[in-house]
């Protein structure tokens, strides 16, 4: 940016095309208005306003997927139904994105053994971008979901392509802090030693 | 009534048809002959004395041991049971019918046993029946308009009979 820094007034900013596209694309993640079971009413209380989603761009569930860039499959994908989620899938515009939510459509969920209608996972109908599991999920999961996506969306490298060329490191990982036993590797094994000492059996 | 009574007034009008009752159990019931079961059903919800004017549902069970080495402890022939739990309104007083089929008719693999149907008695026994038809694999004789109403039309196979076998693939999606 050497060569443009200071040239202008204070508050321009210089980006390139691509980062200021990627931007405006990732905080207007339109999702279809879409759901197949209890992980629906998952997805709307996200959309509700206590965890309100229009926080990511991502509120307005549009009502056709030909306006929309997200595809959330919320719920229990059958058979009967997989037909109508891929052609969806297809209706919606490049580039366009598929969050899994939910145990049923990671993997067949609780479906997967004696579920004979139940397709055993969503990615064998639709190519799955995030992965959002639980039964069902949060709406704080399903919103680090929607920033998984956010990141993909700002990974993307060609304007017109969908899919990043390399895969995003994620910014925001799960990490937690440790108790002080624990987060020293000395400390743990004292502590350890300590909790076997404490789970012997004592001779009475 | 109670149910003794209720069965008693069918033995009493059908006779053999009434082929077996248990009365203790929580929900007592009367096994019926299905040759005869249209008969039957208009008579319970006819006579004034019975007047079942409701069909709670229509349910198909699949007694069949899959593991052969509980097949002789298992306490049952293989067969197919048709089960209608009755309600009256007027009287407050239930029964439940059942009939005794053959897994497939004539022994023949693939040839659904037949029943009458009973939706010209009963109208809700319409969706109930293709529902039985679709799991189950009941063919009811009679019937207006007899087509799987929960899975895809072109499902093979009937999911809930123990024997069935979840398909390989289904337009292209692996099955299992």
């Amino acid at each position: 940016m050497g060569m443009l820094e200071g040239r202008w007034e204070e508050g321009f900013v210089t980006t390139t095309l691509e980062q200021a596209i990627n931007w405006a694309r990732q905080g207007s993640l339109w999702p279809m208005t879409f759901g197949l079971a209890c992980c629906a009413i998952e997805m709307m209380a996200t959309g509700a306003s206590r965890y309100d989603i229009d926080r990511f761009g991502a509120g307005a569930f549009r009502a056709t997927p030909r306006q929309a860039d997200l595809m959330i499959v919320a719920g229990t994908v059958n058979f009967k139904m997989a037909d109508r989620v891929r052609r969806l899938y297809n209706q919606m515009p490049e580039p366009k994105f598929v969050i899994a939510m939910g145990a049923c459509t990671c993997g067949g969920g609780p479906y997967y053994k004696y579920g004979y209608n139940v397709v055993k996972g969503v990615d064998l109908v639709v190519p799955v971008d995030v992965y959002v599991p639980g039964c069902p999920p949060r709406p704080e999961a399903l919103l680090e979901g929607l920033m998984r996506v956010q990141d993909k969306v700002r990974g993307m490298k060609e304007l017109t392509r969908g899919q990043p060329l390399q895969m995003p490191i994620p910014k925001r990982s799960g990490s937690v802090l440790l108790p002080d036993e624990l987060a020293d590797p000395q400390k743990s094994l004292e502590f350890l030693a300590e909790n076997k000492e404490k789970a012997k059996p004592t001779k009475a | 009534m109670g149910a003794a009574e209720i069965v008693a007034a069918l033995e009493e009008r059908f006779g053999p048809a009434v082929t077996g009752k248990k009365l203790d159990a929580i929900d007592p019931f009367a096994t019926v002959d299905p040759a005869r079961l249209v008969e039957i059903g208009t008579f319970l919800r006819d006579d004034p004395r019975l007047r079942f004017d409701l069909l709670n549902c229509i349910s198909g069970v699949d007694y069949l041991e899959t593991d052969p080495k509980k097949v002789a402890k298992a306490g049952f022939e293989p067969h197919l049971e048709v089960v209608y739990h009755l309600s009256s309104f007027a009287h407050k007083h239930r029964l439940v019918l059942k009939l005794i089929l053959p897994r497939w008719k004539d022994g023949v693999e693939g040839q659904l046993p037949e029943v009458p149907t009973v939706s010209g008695i009963w109208s809700t026994a319409d969706w109930h029946e293709r529902e039985t038809f679709d799991l189950c694999g009941v063919m009811f004789t009679g019937h207006p308009d007899l087509r799987r109403i929960l899975l895809a039309e072109d499902w093979e196979g009937y999911p809930l009979r123990k024997d069935y076998e979840f398909p390989l693939e289904y337009h292209g999606i692996r099955g299992r």
